[in-house]
């Protein structure tokens, strides 16, 4: 038998499997955006990007909740052309996990570019090879690497968000509480050990995907590069 | 016929180059960094001329203020200088990889078989060996029938017999699709026995040379 609820568990894991999905889509665009086009105000747009890694997550929150809050531009569409809503719903605690998931993943994704020789391109294009079909063939599978390691850091930091996600969604046991979420209560309510459980159960996690991240690294160093 | 008249401007000097090119084989020699590789890059569409003017067989790959023409759409074969062979594919992967299902691969199969390959199809391009890379570019570069070839230095890495075999084959593949062919090399001798016409090129600045200036 466990010893408490698991709910804040599965939420989290829910909250960041839906959010690194999305973070990894976006992410591949984006950092293709940037590694091949240049436009105006691509300096702007890729700070914009990175943001998130150097703002206090208060204010990530304050601005989630200005775009998706019941009055804000983003939240009143929602609800008119869908019907629902983001503050105070695991949805809000999603979005959350994005957008400080968004940087890191898409440093990943755009490194993970760098690393793929032009080259490799050009003599798939002088045969005649679409770019869609370049891209699936070549760039992506020999991106893979940096792309996982990627993928893996944006899930462990979409699960262990916290300050955003409570600005967002709020406390509300079993619906937004997040694991992050019940530490902090747990703590607050002066229940130590149940604080403990979830701060072991986390932290195993974090070890777990950086020590994955660290191995594949080393082990796609030494993949890659040889021809 | 392949027509090429335009200029580049390069990091230290203008890559100035002016020149027809019917069905013959052309050799391009010179000191390393004087312009080669980017002749052939302009070729086939990976940088482009400042000015001037680019086609091949009536088809503008490139002519000043007009869009040039796409990479897919030259029908160019490029060996590069340092054999690019996709090194997540098998070399059998890396010769057929534009080639779509159900096309007639027989010229590729005499092709492997001829320039001594045929034993490496499964293996990748880490476990080949310098030489065997080559002729594997080589045959992918000719795989998809192109309209011209561009050969980066085809025959560096090959030793003397590979070498007879695989410029041989090029003698007998020019013989047979009757296309341009412009190769790269640093060895008189190459351009001896292949070409037909011998441009060299220094900073960025060409001469064509005749069989005695050599």
């Amino acid at each position: 038998m466990m010893p408490y609820d698991l709910s804040p568990l599965w939420l989290s894991l829910r909250v960041a499997v839906i959010s690194t999905l999305f973070v990894f889509l976006v992410s591949l665009v984006l950092a293709r955006l940037i590694n091949r086009r240049d436009f105006f105000g691509k300096s702007f747009v890729e700070a914009l990007i990175l943001l998130p890694l150097v703002l206090p997550p208060t204010v990530i929150g304050f601005g989630l909740i200005v775009l998706f809050g019941v009055n804000g531009p983003l939240g009143m569409l929602l609800e008119q052309w869908f019907g629902f809503r983001v503050v105070f719903t695991w949805i809000g605690a999603a979005i959350a996990s994005f957008v400080v998931s968004l940087p890191l993943m898409y440093q990943s994704v755009l490194a993970a570019y760098e690393k793929v020789d032009p080259r490799w391109e050009n003599v798939a294009r002088t045969m005649g090879v679409s770019e869609w079909r370049i891209f699936r063939t070549i760039t992506f599978p020999l991106a893979w690497s940096g792309i996982l390691a990627g993928l893996i850091l944006a899930f462990a930091r979409g699960i262990g968000e916290f300050g955003a996600t409570l600005m967002i969604a709020g406390y509300i046991p079993g619906v937004t509480e997040t694991v992050p979420l019940a530490i902090y209560f747990a703590y607050e309510a002066g229940d130590m050990e149940k604080a403990l459980f979830w701060v072991v159960i986390i932290s195993s996690l974090g070890v777990a995907a950086i020590t994955w991240v660290n191995y594949w690294r080393k082990k796609s160093a030494i993949r890659i590069g040889r021809e | 016929m392949l027509l090429v008249d335009f200029q580049k401007q390069l990091d230290h000097f203008s890559l100035e180059m002016q020149f027809e090119l019917d069905r013959e084989i052309l050799a391009l020699v010179g000191s390393s960094g004087s312009g080669k590789t980017t002749l052939l890059n302009c070729l086939a569409g990976i940088v482009h001329p400042d000015v001037g003017t680019i086609s091949l067989n009536g088809r503008e790959f490139f002519s000043g203020g007009q869009k040039p023409l796409k990479i897919q759409k030259r029908k160019v074969g490029y060996l590069f200088q340092d054999y690019a062979l996709f090194p997540h594919l098998s070399v059998e992967q890396n010769i057929l990889y534009a080639l779509s299902r159900g096309t007639d691969v027989s010229h590729i199969t005499e092709l492997t078989k001829i320039l001594g390959i045929t034993g490496l199809l499964g293996k990748y391009p880490h476990q080949i060996s310098g030489g065997e890379k080559q002729r594997v570019a080589l045959t992918r570069a000719m795989a998809v029938q192109p309209d011209i070839l561009l050969l980066d230095e085809p025959f560096s890495a090959l030793d003397d017999a590979n070498r007879d075999r695989c410029q041989d084959e090029l003698l007998r593949i020019h013989q047979q699709w009757q296309i341009p062919i412009i190769f790269v090399t640093h060895r008189i001798a190459d351009a001896e026995k292949l070409a037909d016409r011998v441009l060299r090129i220094e900073k960025g600045q060409m001469t064509e040379q005749t069989a005695d200036s050599y």
